[in-house]
């Protein structure tokens, strides 16, 4: 083990790899600023990037740096002009906003940065400790387990990432799945469900689908409802007195350390994520403060600004583990992540530690680098970058546009992509105006093609669909799986029910 | 009906679909070698097309009726209040792109799609408009051939 992050050490510090930590974490930072921008649709327009790269090491510190920068990016303008960029950040806003109201704008960056990297560094090396264990027990795991174990990830997230019913999130599931056995099979080199279509031969194309499902419909909300991309102006005003006082770093010290702990673990979990965790680091600081920091929150606390930033940076971090130990996402932007890695022939799993490491280590160390980049470049330029957010939209939505486009031309060639890519992208448009959450398709089209690959396996040696019966851990995980699906539309079920007044059948 | 089973609906006739081709139109051209696999090509799809009815069934039949649109969020009975006219003529604008990407080269096509798009928004300073979108197409242009090295015709076909 020593070897190897010495390796990944010597690999992350390398000159060309340090550029690429400060050029991605300025790059996910000036766009994750943008409202309405998240780190889903950034990473998707920077993959083509990545992968022109060449080297799986680079490309992946690349895009790890875009995801904190994007992270820290969205809490800037979720504090300046109440106009999160991510979800993640929208606990943020809740006391970031009424602080920068007050004139307290500098000071709530500073804590913003401050618990983003204190958070991010925990994380990393929570990470550090954790993901070694995990991938030597996932490295017991046989082809029936893996499938089991993927069905498991695709329901919890299924289960938790919905932001309304599961039903519809499972949908979704099923949905990418489906896409995801168009094209040719790698076991079977035959193609199938292409309709005679000579562009659907190779498949859909995962960064086409990408952009579809994130960027495009983002720029169409955004064009629908000129609202969304915040009230300019409002906030612009000058920026001073970024320092914090002595008591007030005592106050936050806590926070940061309990949240950083309690937001890795949330982000382990596959489905629930940053998002998750900030709300759930906000409400529980909040419970946690005596009666008049209660008061306090929502009216401009810096408890309530700290916990949701580092809550949310250490879920990030927490968000690697299952994709580089399992290589199953537990989100939508690890999922993009593993889609990344997989066009440059690498496949994450318990054996990357063992056959890649200097990939494995070298990612986990640009992350104290990323973190301690977005520290050290934000905390003095945060006065300039806010100038960004006076962009005008007519400039700004036709540029993005133009990079969905342009990411999707790059990876093929090929101009029919293009129409294939305003096709899906007017579909997810319409999912999304009828609440169908996007992420569980995008995560379900690049975990098909290893699902279908563990479970051909599993028949292969079971010769039929004994495996789901004679490997105990493989039913345990499908009954879990199940009853993740189940229970959660029970319980909603039930509530109608009695809301209605009808008796319960116990 | 609401839009949420529409969806539901044309999933499960995505499904029906799938799932005939599986079952009984993939078969047949299975060379006889592979018909002593415990697997086919079409195993997965058939199990896939079932759960995906099973679902889909169950939102149709169970989904609530939907609940009022959040805060913040695009309300779709109301699609007319919004800037609608300016969505569907950027979709256009996109579709003009990818037919004349070829034909006019890269250029040209970024350029008139930047400039047709901020007009579309509504943006009339040209004298700032263009400029801006003649050094964007250079300068990204120049970024994917030179840098990351990805062949793209930069002028029109016929010169």
């Amino acid at each position: 083990m020593m070897e190897g992050m010495l390796q990944g050490l010597m690999t992350a510090i390398s000159p060309f790899n340090i550029v690429m930590v400060v050029s991605g974490c300025i790059i996910g930072t000036l766009i994750g600023m943008l409202p309405g921008l998240g780190p889903m649709s950034i990473i998707a327009i920077m993959i083509p990037i990545a992968i022109s790269i060449g080297d799986p090491s680079s490309a992946l510190i690349l895009l790890a740096g875009v995801y904190y920068g994007a992270i820290f990016g969205g809490s800037t303008s979720s504090i300046l002009i109440n106009a999160p960029g991510v979800a993640s950040t929208v606990a943020t806003a809740f006391d970031g906003y009424p602080m920068a109201r007050r004139g307290q704008a500098g000071k709530a960056l500073t804590i913003a940065a401050i618990a983003s990297f204190c958070g991010g560094t925990i994380g990393a090396i929570l990470l550090m400790a954790f993901a070694p264990a995990l991938s030597s027990v996932a490295l017991l795991f046989h082809s029936a387990e893996y499938f089991a174990l993927m069905v498991l990830g695709l329901s919890a997230i299924a289960a938790f990432a919905g932001s309304g019913s599961v039903g519809k999130a499972l949908m979704m599931t099923v949905l990418g799945l489906i896409m995801a056995t168009v094209g040719e099979a790698a076991l079977f080199n035959a193609p199938r469900f292409t309709g005679g279509v000579q562009e659907f031969q190779s498949g859909f194309s995962f960064i086409t689908l990408a952009m579809a499902m994130f960027a495009l419909p983002e720029a169409l909300y955004l064009v629908l409802d000129p609202n969304r991309s915040g009230k300019a102006g409002e906030g612009g005003g000058e920026i001073r007195d970024m320092r914090i006082t002595r008591e007030e770093a005592w106050t936050i010290a806590p926070v940061i350390g309990r949240q950083s702990l309690q937001g890795f673990f949330i982000g382990v979990l596959p489905g629930a994520g940053a998002t998750i965790a900030s709300f759930l680091g906000y409400a529980v600081e909040r419970n946690l403060a005596t009666k008049e920091e209660q008061a306090e929150f929502g009216k401009g606390s810096i408890k309530g600004l700290a916990a949701p930033e580092s809550a949310n940076n250490a879920a990030c971090s927490g968000s690697f583990v299952p994709l580089l130990t399992l290589g199953i996402p537990g989100s939508g932007t690890t999922a993009i992540l593993l889609g990344a890695l997989m066009s440059l022939n690498v496949s994450p799993g318990p054996r990357l530690m063992i056959d890649e490491p200097d990939i494995f280590w070298s990612v986990i160390i640009s992350m104290y680098l990323g973190n301690l980049v977005l520290l050290m470049l934000n905390l003095p330029l945060i006065p300039y970058i806010a100038k960004l957010l006076a962009i005008p939209r007519n400039y700004l939505i036709p540029f993005i546009l133009f990079f969905t486009l342009m990411g999707s031309y790059i990876g093929q060639n090929n101009a029919t992509e293009l129409l294939i890519l305003v096709g899906l992208g007017l579909a997810a448009t319409v999912l999304r105006f009828a609440d169908y959450p996007l992420a569980p398709l995008l995560i379900g089209f690049i975990l098909g093609r290893m699902l279908e690959d563990n479970f051909a396996r599993a028949m292969q040696l079971y010769d039929g669909f004994g495996f789901i019966l004679e490997r105990p851990m493989t039913i345990g995980l499908l009954v879990i799986a199940t009853a993740l699906v189940l229970l959660p539309s029970y319980r909603a079920r039930r509530a109608r029910l009695l809301r209605k007044g009808v008796a319960q059948g116990d | 009906m609401a839009l949420d089973r529409c969806i539901a609906l044309v999933f499960i006739a995505i499904c029906l679909v799938y799932g005939w081709t599986a079952w009984f139109g993939m078969d047949g051209s299975l060379p006889p070698f592979m018909r002593r696999n415990p697997v086919w090509p079409s195993s997965f799809p058939k199990v896939l097309s079932i759960v995906g009815l099973l679902i889909g069934l169950a939102v149709v039949l169970t989904q609530p009726p939907p609940a009022p649109p959040k805060e913040g969020d695009i309300d779709y009975r109301r699609l007319t209040d919004y800037k609608l006219g300016q969505a569907l003529l950027l979709m256009g604008l996109m579709v003009a792109y990818a037919l004349l990407l070829r034909p006019l080269g890269f250029i040209g096509s970024t350029a008139g799609f930047l400039i047709a798009g901020a007009m579309t928004l509504g943006e009339r300073k040209l004298h700032i408009l263009i400029p801006v979108a003649l050094a964007a197409s250079l300068s990204v242009w120049w970024l994917v051939q030179e840098v990351l090295g990805i062949f793209l015709r930069p002028l029109p076909s016929f010169l």
